[in-house]
């Protein structure tokens, strides 16, 4: 116990904070990159990729400190997940390693079939990067068939189903949304108002595919929000959510993209914090047999090693914040290319 | 096959592959240092031509660095479930650590380290450029403390038993300074370091020996020269430390290093030689007694054999362990022979007249390469067959979900990427090596130096 709260429940607060951080920040790399292709002049994408270089590593370490938490706090589920989603999961690993190259080899050489070739790579790697941690997202909600061992006991199939599609499709699109703002603050006069443009479509995306999502959980999984039926005082998060989503259309109108860009980040965060609600105190929740589910209790690692964690985070997420904003802010204004551009 | 068996020879092949790169970002980053340091202190102009050119290297092997170890962190889960449950309550608080600590310092300000020349001041610059080699060591630091725990398990205890048993931490510093961390931490930074220095050396003997970007290939030269030699030297006693470490808590590992069977005799030091596993004993060229004296300090006293272990408690691929050692000491053997001669003849002034010389110092960056590997290959191959030495195996590590198929998928699908970006990889720094430093400051090499990489200015 700290502060009243139990140590697993800490650990599940910042494990979701980790991965609401990942979601925000490599999100909008993400959703440039998957915008890539809609921008068709050399120099346009040029810009795009010199608009996240400096920082899309730092971004994705998010994901790797997520790992790393998610191991620690709660070997369990570690194990559980990362073995299920074995298929779905190499390809975003595949899919995350093109993306790296992609970026990282597209500048080294002048021709532009080779350009051309790493542009298509680029935006198709996270395109599926995107999708498949979707698809897993939608699936560790919905819940996976578990056995005694608290293992997965299905086929990889099993995930292609409507539920998992939707919120894969959902990812997507609000990653290509994030992303389209994000260019939008980094980019001046014709890329900027193409890039306006594509923001507004992208809104437009996101929201219908986020309304058909919803409206199928409510139908055919309502499980998903008893947790909101019997806690009314927290309908104070979705509702904060919509409006943040409403903001969105507003402040692209309006041209104030930094707004724009606070309400998409917002919107991602109560989004996964709406999730974790209606997921607690499940990690993975086994429908067929619920006595096989993962929870933060039966998952976790000795209160030693918890104590330990919370040291640990206490004292590295100031230095990360710390050093993130530096870097941030080194990098902040429209993109300008140097020699040591991309 | 098993899936145990493909499990495995996919775990290898993944990390060796991330390990080709890791190493030569270290030890870069101390070059990189050493360099940038010399810029600001001389100011001279052939010093910032020279961190520039290795910066733009740094990056192309770096990002393939992170590519690969994604990869790495999650294969833990994927293949071996069991085993992440075991050591879960251990190992994820390094990981998390090194996650946090490490990577997060390393990636951040690399931004900055590549793009960031004309954006900060020369002492931000540099202080950043620090930042990212230390960030590479501490990524070191916690990965190398987590295998090392698995090697010489310390600071814990086990709960609970059969399927459901696992190690949970009771001493956190005991854990990390378990017997083996330091010793192997020490060794694998200096195994990194020359990794970089020699390929400095080569890059830098083949410009000489094309007569081409000489003003700053030779000082470069010098530089790593001196890194290398110091290096090299010292690898020699952390490797004598961990040979010394190895005998105390794995004697079947060391008897398997020196093919060593019969435990009523003196251990004998393999120069060259193979296991003939049928008659169980080593042959070729040795040192009567060495091993006994490595370990004892006396020449005829017997060490433990591998037969004093049953069969299933020790490791199975003897031939493989005692070649990947032979071959990692004889690479470090000639490294320190190449450093020596390269010193001498430096004292002489004669240490760019040697053109036979500069051919070896060429193809010499395959040496800490080979070694490293094949260090590597000894330490995880002589652990067998636990995962977790003397605790769990690595036949009970496996994940349960995971059929055959799917990680025979898998390895497909690495072998193809990974040749592919072998390939990419190889052919972008051949162009790079080849295209040199780049005079940023004569207008000629500006212009042509951004056509190269500028296809809009040259439109
Ligand atoms: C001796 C050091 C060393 C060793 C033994 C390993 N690595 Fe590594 N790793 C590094 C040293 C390193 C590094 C030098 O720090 C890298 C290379 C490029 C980079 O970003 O960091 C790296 C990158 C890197 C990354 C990407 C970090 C990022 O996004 O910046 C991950 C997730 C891992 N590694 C994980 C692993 C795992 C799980 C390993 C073993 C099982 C492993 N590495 C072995
Ligand atoms: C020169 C004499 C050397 C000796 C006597 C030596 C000795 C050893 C020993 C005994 C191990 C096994 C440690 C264990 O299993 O716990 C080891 C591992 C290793 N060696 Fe060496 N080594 C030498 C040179 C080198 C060189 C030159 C390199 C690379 C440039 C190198 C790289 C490695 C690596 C990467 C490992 C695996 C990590 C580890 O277990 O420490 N070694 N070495
Ligand atoms: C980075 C350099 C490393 C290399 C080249 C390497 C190499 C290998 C090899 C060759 C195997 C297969 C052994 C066999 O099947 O006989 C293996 C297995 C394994 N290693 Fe390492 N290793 C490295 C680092 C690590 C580190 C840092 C860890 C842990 C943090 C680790 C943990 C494991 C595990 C869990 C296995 C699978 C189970 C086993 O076969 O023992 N390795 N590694």
């Amino acid at each position: 116990m700290f502060l009243n709260i139990d140590y697993n429940v800490w650990w599940y607060l910042i494990f979701g904070a980790i991965i609401s951080g990942y979601a925000i920040l490599d999100g909008f790399d993400l959703g440039a990159g998957a915008l890539h292709l809609f921008l068709n002049k050399e120099e346009s994408r040029r810009i795009a990729i010199n608009a996240i270089a400096p920082i899309w590593d730092g971004n994705e370490v998010w994901l790797v400190i997520g790992g790393g938490a998610l191991f620690a706090g709660f070997p369990v589920a570690y194990a559980a997940i990362f073995s299920a989603f074995y298929v779905p999961f190499m390809i975003f690993l595949v899919g995350l390693i093109f993306r790296g190259v992609a970026i990282e080899f597209r500048s080294k050489q002048p021709m532009l079939w080779w350009r051309k070739t790493w542009d298509i790579v680029y935006c198709v790697s996270c395109i599926i990067i995107a999708l498949s941690l979707g698809l897993m997202l939608g699936n560790v909600v919905q819940g996976l068939p578990l056995n005694h061992e608290k293992e997965f006991s299905g086929s990889w199939t099993f995930f292609f189903n409507p539920f998992g599609i939707l919120v894969s499709i959902t990812t997507l699109a609000l990653f290509m949304m994030h992303g389209a703002i994000y260019l939008t603050m980094k980019t001046k006069n014709r890329l900027y108002a193409k890039l306006h443009i594509l923001a507004n479509n992208f809104t437009i995306f996101f929201v219908v595919s986020f309304v058909i999502t919803t409206l199928y959980t409510l139908l055919y999984i309502p499980h998903l929000s008893d947790f909101f039926r019997g806690n009314v005082a927290f309908f104070i998060i979705p509702v904060l959510m919509t409006l943040c989503i409403a903001n969105i259309p507003r402040q692209v109108k309006r041209g104030k993209f930094r707004y724009a860009f606070l309400s998409s980040s917002a919107t991602i965060a109560l989004l996964l914090i709406m999730v974790a609600l209606e997921a607690f105190p499940f990690l993975l929740y086994s429908p067929q047999n619920p006595e096989n589910s993962i929870t933060v209790h039966n998952a976790a690692s000795s209160e030693q090693t918890m104590k330990i964690l919370l040291i640990i985070a206490l004292i590295g997420t100031p230095l990360v914040g710390i050093y993130t904003g530096f870097v941030f802010w080194t990098f902040k204004g429209k993109v300008t290319l140097d020699e040591m551009s991309y | 096959m098993d899936v145990e068996i493909l499990a495995r020879i996919q775990f290898a092949f993944t990390i060796a592959f991330h390990y080709i790169y890791p190493p030569l970002s270290i030890g870069l980053g101390l070059i990189l240092v050493i360099m940038e340091g010399m810029y600001l202190k001389t100011g001279k102009k052939i010093f910032e031509h020279a961190t520039r050119f290795w910066i733009r290297i740094f990056a192309l092997i770096f990002g393939i660095g992170v590519a690969t170890g994604i990869i790495m962190e999650f294969e833990f889960g994927t293949n071996w479930a069991t085993y992440s449950k075991y050591v879960g309550d251990i190992f994820g608080s390094a990981l998390a650590a090194e996650g946090i600590f490490a990577f997060a310092l390393e990636s951040g300000f690399l931004g900055i380290l590549i793009f960031g020349w004309n954006r900060v001041s020369p002492i931000v610059h540099f202080i950043s450029t620090i930042l990212v080699f230390f960030g590479s060591l501490f990524s070191a630091v916690w990965i190398v403390v987590a295998n090392s725990w698995q090697q010489t398990p310390a600071g814990f205890h086990i709960v609970g038993e059969g399927m459901n048993a696992r190690a949970e931490i009771t001493d956190f510093w005991a854990m990390v300074f378990n017997p083996s961390s330091v010793d192997r931490l020490l060794h694998v930074w200096i195994a990194a370091i020359l990794a970089g220095a020699f390929m400095v050396l080569s890059v830098n003997a083949w410009y000489i020996l094309k007569k081409k970007h000489l003003d700053i290939a030779k000082p470069s030269f010098k530089i790593a020269l001196v890194v290398a030699t110091i290096f090299s030297l010292l690898q020699l006693v952390t490797g004598h430390h961990s040979s010394k470490g190895v005998a105390k808590y794995q004697p079947a590992k060391l008897a398997a290093m020196e093919g060593h069977y019969d435990s009523s005799a003196k251990a004998d030091m393999f120069l060259l030689g193979y296991v003939d596993a049928k008659k169980q004993k080593a042959k070729g060229l040795f040192i009567p007694g060495g091993l006994s004296f490595l370990v004892y300090g006396n020449f005829d006293e017997p060490v433990k054999g591998l037969n004093a272990f049953k069969p299933d408690e020790r490791p199975s691929q003897v031939n493989a362990v005692f070649q990947f050692y032979h071959m990692m000491v004889a690479c470090g053997m000639i490294m320190i022979l190449l450093s020596l001669i390269g010193t001498f003849l430096w004292w002489k002034k004669k240490l760019f007249d040697k053109n036979w010389l500069l051919i070896v110092f060429v193809w010499s960056v395959l040496l800490p390469q080979i070694a490293n590997q094949a260090g590597w290959f000894t330490a995880e191959m002589g652990r067998q067959p636990w995962v977790v030495y003397g605790l769990l195996r690595t036949s009970d590590a496996l994940s349960k979900s995971v059929t055959a198929n799917q990680v025979v998928f898998s390895l497909i699908l690495f072998t193809i990427v990974y040749i592919v970006l072998f390939a990419l990889f190889l052919f972008l720094l051949n162009k790079k090596i080849t295209q040199g430093p780049v005079d940023y400051e004569s207008k000629e090499l500006i212009d042509e130096g951004s056509k190269r990489d500028n296809p809009i200015m040259s439109h």
